[in-house]
């Protein structure tokens, strides 16, 4: 049970509680749906980028306490931040999500809570789901999909 | 275990039957392994192992083939696998036993050969609201190809299938219905013989879905009077990548082949090719020899408990959790039918399925969450997923006591 613990941490299950940024967005010029269909995980991610900067982001949608976290944490760690520096962000929290060797949590700030979850491969998939779906958006794609 | 269910079925030893099963000794995550996700696919016992261990060790050859006696002996196995099928679901003969990768490769084999040559333009064909995607998506397939109507027989909030809504689909169009025998996803147990004596009322050939129920109550498909029955072999103790499509000889034999090759031709010229004869068929290539015999020992197995006894066993562990479960609050049931079979599905307020699998299997409980490839079945009833414990022979009281109180857990970490 220690592990669990460290899955869903105090954060995550107050973020999946409560999730910050969980609203639809009127005026978003870019948008996407991600879909896990192993599990029926679903969420719209909503931006206003403007000038490669996302003034602001929310989402809709519906899934287990880990991508629900994830996606509100997600959503407080880009507003304001460039496409570039989100792509970064998403290349380091997925290292360190899916355990990769030498992956570096410094960069993450509060998102490094996330590391239990490489314990838990069948989980990953949760944690990313709002990021792929971000991904999908700032490069102009509708839907993304886990699988 | 409890008393309660030793006493529930004479004659029936629970705890004989689970050392049958070696993998049930084992520990996951350091503790007991509690298996109920049954209705994603069974243990199996060490009457198939050791098939398929001495088929490989001492009788592997390719079948139909050789006049070697390694040869003869696979292909008597093999025969003798058929006919154990056949008897298995009272067949008329043995070669109305189709052998298939599985229910999904089955109900594609008729979707691809009595569907393409029967459902033409305009017509219809006829399921339920509560099947597995194997139900659905081989007819949406066709009826794509064909410009044909697929059309869902409602259920009601108990899960169970309207039959008056069901019958009045039914008409001149209808070309085939296609419904499970029971429900994967909510355990419903749906009246096939009635459904047959409906649908065969105006003309309609039925193709049963069995790969929930052929492990857990008797089927006779004369009795049903179903035209095609599939199964899979993996879900009723025996190997994986074999299963069955029981079909009609009349019908079998009024349709064209599926796959081509090798074993399901008579003869073969550039110019013109003689196909085989039933169930030759429809078995092109070289087959799953060892997993036919195995789901032969697997079947054999069973008959020894008694599918019988192990549908009151497997009843008095519904009635047991069913109990037990409606008194946790916060838990919904989702699947009531009257008529049902071990599968308890249920949500939770506020915690999702996908983490409730999760937090059972970190106590050794491994149950299936998600939309268990029933997502219109989901719409249905407005859920993403549920969790979903399904029994079979070996389950106990016990292990339904440890999934309330792994449920019991997983409400301290979500507190």
């Amino acid at each position: 049970m220690a592990d669990l613990r460290e899955l869903y941490q105090e954060i995550i299950l107050e973020h999946s509680k409560t999730p910050r940024n969980f609203r639809p967005m009127e005026g978003a010029n870019r948008q996407a749906e991600g879909y896990n269909p192993l599990c029926g995980d679903h969420y719209t991610i909503f931006m206003d980028v403007a000038d490669e900067s996302i003034r602001d982001i929310s989402f809709q949608g519906s899934g287990c306490a880990i991508s629900k976290a994830s996606a509100s944490m997600m959503s407080q760690a880009l507003k304001g931040k460039t496409r570039q520096q989100a792509e970064e962000l998403f290349e380091q929290f997925h290292r360190v999500v899916t355990g990769e060797p030498g992956s570096d949590t410094s960069a993450l700030g509060k998102l490094e809570i996330f590391a239990g979850v490489a314990n838990f491969p069948t989980r990953i998939k949760c944690a990313t789901l709002a990021w792929h779906t971000l991904q999908a958006a700032l490069r102009g794609e509708q839907v993304a999909s886990t699988e | 275990m409890s008393a309660a269910t030793a006493e529930v079925v004479a004659g029936f030893d629970v705890k004989k039957v689970r050392a049958d099963f070696p993998i049930l000794s084992r520990k996951v995550h350091g503790l007991p392994l509690v298996y109920l996700d049954n209705a994603a696919t069974t243990q199996k016992p060490r009457a198939v192992i050791d098939t398929l261990t001495r088929y490989y060790t001492e009788e592997n050859a390719n079948i139909h083939r050789g006049v070697h006696q390694l040869s003869q002996i696979a292909t008597d196995a093999h025969d003798a696998a058929r006919r154990t099928v056949q008897r298995f679901l009272n067949a008329a003969d043995p070669a109305e036993i189709i052998f298939t990768r599985g229910a999904t490769e089955s109900i594609n084999l008729v979707a691809q050969t009595y569907g393409r040559t029967h459902v033409g333009a305009g017509d219809e064909v006829v399921i339920t609201a509560m099947e597995h995607h194997s139900n659905i998506v081989p007819w949406q397939i066709l009826c794509e190809e064909k410009g044909a109507r697929l059309r869902i027989a409602p259920i009601n909030d108990a899960g169970e299938l309207l039959l008056d809504e069901f019958e009045a689909l039914l008409n001149a169009k209808t070309k085939l219905v296609g419904v499970a025998h029971i429900s994967n996803a909510l355990g419903t147990v749906n009246p096939i013989a009635r459904i047959v004596e409906i649908a065969h009322s105006k003309g309609i050939p039925v193709l049963v879905d069995g790969a929930q129920s052929v492990p857990h109550l008797p089927v006779d498909v004369q009795a049903l009077g179903c035209d095609f029955y599939a199964f899979s072999g993996h879900k009723i103790y025996g190997p994986t990548g074999i299963g069955v499509l029981y079909g009609k000889r009349a019908l079998l034999e009024a349709m064209p082949p599926w796959q081509g090759g090798g074993d399901m031709i008579r003869s073969v010229t550039f110019e013109k090719t003689l196909y085989n004869q039933l169930p030759y068929k429809f078995e092109a290539g070289t087959p799953d020899i060892a997993g036919a015999i195995g789901l032969g020992a697997a079947l054999d197995y069973l008959s020894g408990i008694g599918i019988e006894n192990a549908l009151a066993h497997e009843h008095a562990l519904l009635e047991y959790g069913t109990k037990a479960l409606e008194a946790i609050p916060g838990l919904r049931l989702i699947g009531t039918a009257k008529e049902k079979a071990g599968v308890l599905s249920f949500v939770m307020e506020n915690i999702h399925p996908h983490d409730i699998g999760t937090i059972l299997d970190q106590q050794g409980i491994a149950i299936r969450t998600g939309h268990h490839c029933a997502q219109p079945l989901m719409h249905r009833f407005g859920i993403p997923a549920t969790a979903r414990a399904s029994l079979a022979v070996y389950n106990t009281t016990a292990d339904l006591d440890a999934l309330v109180g792994g449920i019991h857990k997983l409400k301290e970490v979500f507190a």
